[in-house]
């Protein structure tokens, strides 16, 4: 069956033509489907008059014609190989948007332990699966989760059982090789009561071309879990990345972000992550690096709806060029949630005249016994620490990239993944090396 | 030491310098020759440490009149780290804190910066190391102080300490310190007054920026200037500085 229905949006029906119903299948998940493809179908694409879309214009993802990703000849592993965290055992490879058996690593996983295709997990884990998949990353307003959702076919599935521990870290990589085309990456991590696993996200592009990333994860970590989750967006140069990750915290779990983005033309990052117990620790770190005419907006929801939660938030920005950083925090502290200890920062360095950012903490705060400290600082790189580096011999391009490479080390250091580390600061400091010189480059005193 | 043929090193002529505006060197002439120790003493706002870190390069200090030769070439040709390279070193009176960078990434770029400018190899990570442990032995440095930030977080001692070990690892010609003594008490005084006199060749010269006396029981300088109003309004030995200490700088005011 092809999509009969005309979506209200011209560039919405060009996203859905040629979508096709799953053959077969189970019916819980075709009604999900279908009802998300309603919704794409009704919903509009968001334009800078929307509040959740006033700081990022993505007007120019409408001037290309996305098709979906058609089966090509896929990339050899010498290819992939430098995306691969060798510190991840389990691997599994999705190429543009369709898992790739031959680029993934699934041997040797310890009983309790799934990391699998969506697809073949269906048919083992429906029970587990059922009450989570689509359940938590809404796609009633968010029209890009809604097409995510209605062509949800494939994706990755990460089962840890209860009070199983996932030894090494499970790596997803998610690439893109086809110019103009549309993959909807799809992700599923269960992780049970007691139960721990470091999961890596990773989103790249082979080649410069312009493709379209429309991802959606959802993550469930159960009580007293802990989850570590690393997202590394670095698709090509010119593409578009809009994802969405839910994260649902049960009692006394804790769950770690670190979300890093530095590619893509224009990219948006959703993370919303919903304390559905008490004594809940929550961390999320995010750092974005972008220059020339980059956009990245990440929008955080940290959702307090249980008493005695503890979230720490650090999201860095260094913007380059005339590139435009947007950061929009929101807490909230639903009535009841007493004794919630949240922290909010949020420090943006503007390397050029050109660069902007636009970072709007929101806190919402419905309980009385509560602490909520938030903070934002915008600036550029400090004069006295400069002068001190120069005062050392360093001249002062170098000193600048130092700096700059310092000041987004501090959430790179962070990541629990050594290889991770060490190839993101070298991608830091490749990308800062490359920023021009600013001004005072003046020789007299 | 004082030796009257000894290479003139840094000769600074009716320096004049200003801040957001305000002339606050007002006509500075100072020589200083290899070998020697000189003491710039003063009064807070006397211009002292105005003077050091226009020598320094700050980019907040403008120069507005004067000159100063360095080993014979205009220093006000050359930026900071052109002057760093050359020779000079500011010890800073508040030295700046780097979140972000290990103190030992830091001092081996430093290291081999300088290096690099001297036509002389560089030093690997491992090669580095064994030459800054046995320089820190010399400062009493703990090895902790390695994987820290630079400077972050140290306690005002071992920001000193710091300081005088990236001089004592970039031998510098002419080391200009700022207030090296003041944040220290009398063990560390005597500990960074000591690491200093080990570093005092009859190739170097040291200029000690300071607000008392007690540094130079330690130091013992060849001249001691007096600063007061942006000028260098007394020369003398070091019988001068003990002068200062017993009658304070208002009788300096009064006799200039």
């Amino acid at each position: 069956m092809n999509s009969t229905v005309t979506a209200t949006h011209p560039y919405i029906d060009a996203l859905l033509k040629g979508y096709e119903a799953p053959r077969g299948g189970a019916s819980w998940l075709n009604a999900r489907r279908a009802h998300a493809l309603e919704r794409a179908n009704a919903l509009t694409v968001p334009t800078t008059r929307d509040e959740e879309w006033r700081f990022t214009d993505i007007s120019p993802l409408m001037r290309v014609p996305f098709r979906r990703a058609t089966g090509v000849a896929r990339p050899a592993m010498a290819e992939v190989a430098r995306f691969v965290a060798p510190e991840a055992v389990v691997r599994l490879t999705f190429v543009d948007g369709v898992f790739a058996p031959e680029l993934s690593a699934t041997a040797g996983l310890p009983y309790g332990v799934v990391v699998s295709p969506l697809v073949a997990a269906l048919d083992t884990h429906a029970a587990v699966i059922e009450p989570q998949l689509a359940r938590h990353a809404g796609f009633e307003r968010e029209v890009f989760a809604a097409l995510n959702t209605a062509h949800l076919r494939d994706g990755a599935f990460v089962w840890i059982a209860r009070n199983q521990k996932c030894p090494t870290p499970v790596q997803l990589l998610y690439l893109s090789t086809q110019n103009e085309a549309a993959a909807y990456p799809r992700c599923l991590a269960i992780v049970e009561a007691g139960a721990e696993c470091t999961l890596i996200e990773d989103y790249a592009g082979l080649g410069e071309n312009v493709y379209f990333t429309d991802a959606v994860t959802e993550i469930a970590v159960g009580e007293g879990a802990r989850v570590r989750h690393v997202r590394v967006q670095r698709e090509a140069g010119g593409a578009f990345h809009i994802g969405h990750c839910a994260v649902v915290v049960a009692k006394d779990a804790h769950y770690v972000s670190h979300a890093i983005a530095l590619g893509a033309r224009i990219s948006r990052h959703n993370l919303q992550v919903v304390q559905q117990g008490e004594g809940v620790e929550v961390r999320m770190d995010g750092l974005a690096l972008i220059s020339g005419r980059q956009l990245a907006d990440t929008h955080t929801l940290m959702d307090h709806a249980r008493p005695n939660g503890t979230s720490k938030q650090l999201h860095k920005c260094i913007a380059g060029g005339a590139a435009h950083a947007v950061f929009n925090g929101r807490i909230v502290v639903r009535p009841g949630s007493q004794l919630t200890d949240s922290s909010q920062q949020s420090r943006n360095l503007l390397l050029s005249d050109k660069a902007h950012v636009d970072t709007k903490p929101q806190l919402e705060i419905f309980a009385d016994d509560v602490k909520c400290s938030h903070g934002a600082t915008v600036g550029q790189l400090d004069a006295e620490q400069l002068f001190y580096l120069r005062s050392r011999g360093l001249p002062e391009g170098k000193a600048r990239n130092l700096l700059t490479y310092a000041f987004g080390a501090e959430v790179i250091d962070r990541i629990p993944v050594p290889s991770l580390v060490e190839q993101l600061e070298k991608t830091v400091l490749a990308q800062t090396q490359s920023l021009p010189l600013g001004k005072g480059e003046g020789v007299r005193a | 030491m004082i030796r009257a043929g000894a290479r003139i090193l840094l000769e600074v002529k009716g320096l004049r310098a200003k801040v957001a505006g305000v002339e606050i060197l007002k006509g500075i002439d100072l020589t200083v020759r290899a070998g020697e120790v000189h003491a710039v003493m003063g009064p807070n706002g006397s211009g002292k440490s105005t003077f050091a870190k226009a020598l320094a390069g700050h980019p907040a200090y403008a120069i507005s009149g004067g000159t100063a030769a360095y080993d014979g070439s205009d220093l006000f040709a050359l930026a900071p780290e052109q002057r760093a390279r050359a020779g000079l070193f500011l010890g800073f009176q508040y030295p700046v804190e780097i979140p972000g960078v290990s103190n030992s990434a830091f001092l081996r770029l430093a290291y081999n910066t300088v290096q690099a400018e001297r036509g002389k190899d560089e030093l690997d990570p491992l090669e580095f190391d064994d030459y800054l442990r046995e320089k820190m032995k010399l400062l009493d440095i703990d090895a902790s102080f390695l994987d820290r930030a630079v400077n972050d977080g140290f306690s005002g001692g071992e920001k000193k300490r710091n300081e005088i070990l990236q001089m004592a690892l970039l031998e510098p010609r002419l080391a200009i310190l700022d207030e090296t003594d003041s944040g220290l008490d009398i063990d560390a005084l005597r500990v960074v007054a000591s690491g200093i006199n080990h570093l005092i060749t009859p190739d170097n010269a040291v200029v000690l920026v300071t607000h008392y006396q007690r540094m130079l029981n330690y130091i013992v300088p060849d001249f001691v200037h007096v600063m007061e109003g942006g000028r260098i309004v007394k020369t003398g030995g070091k019988a001068l500085a003990e002068e200062l200490e017993a009658r304070g700088y208002d009788w300096v005011r009064a006799a200039a």
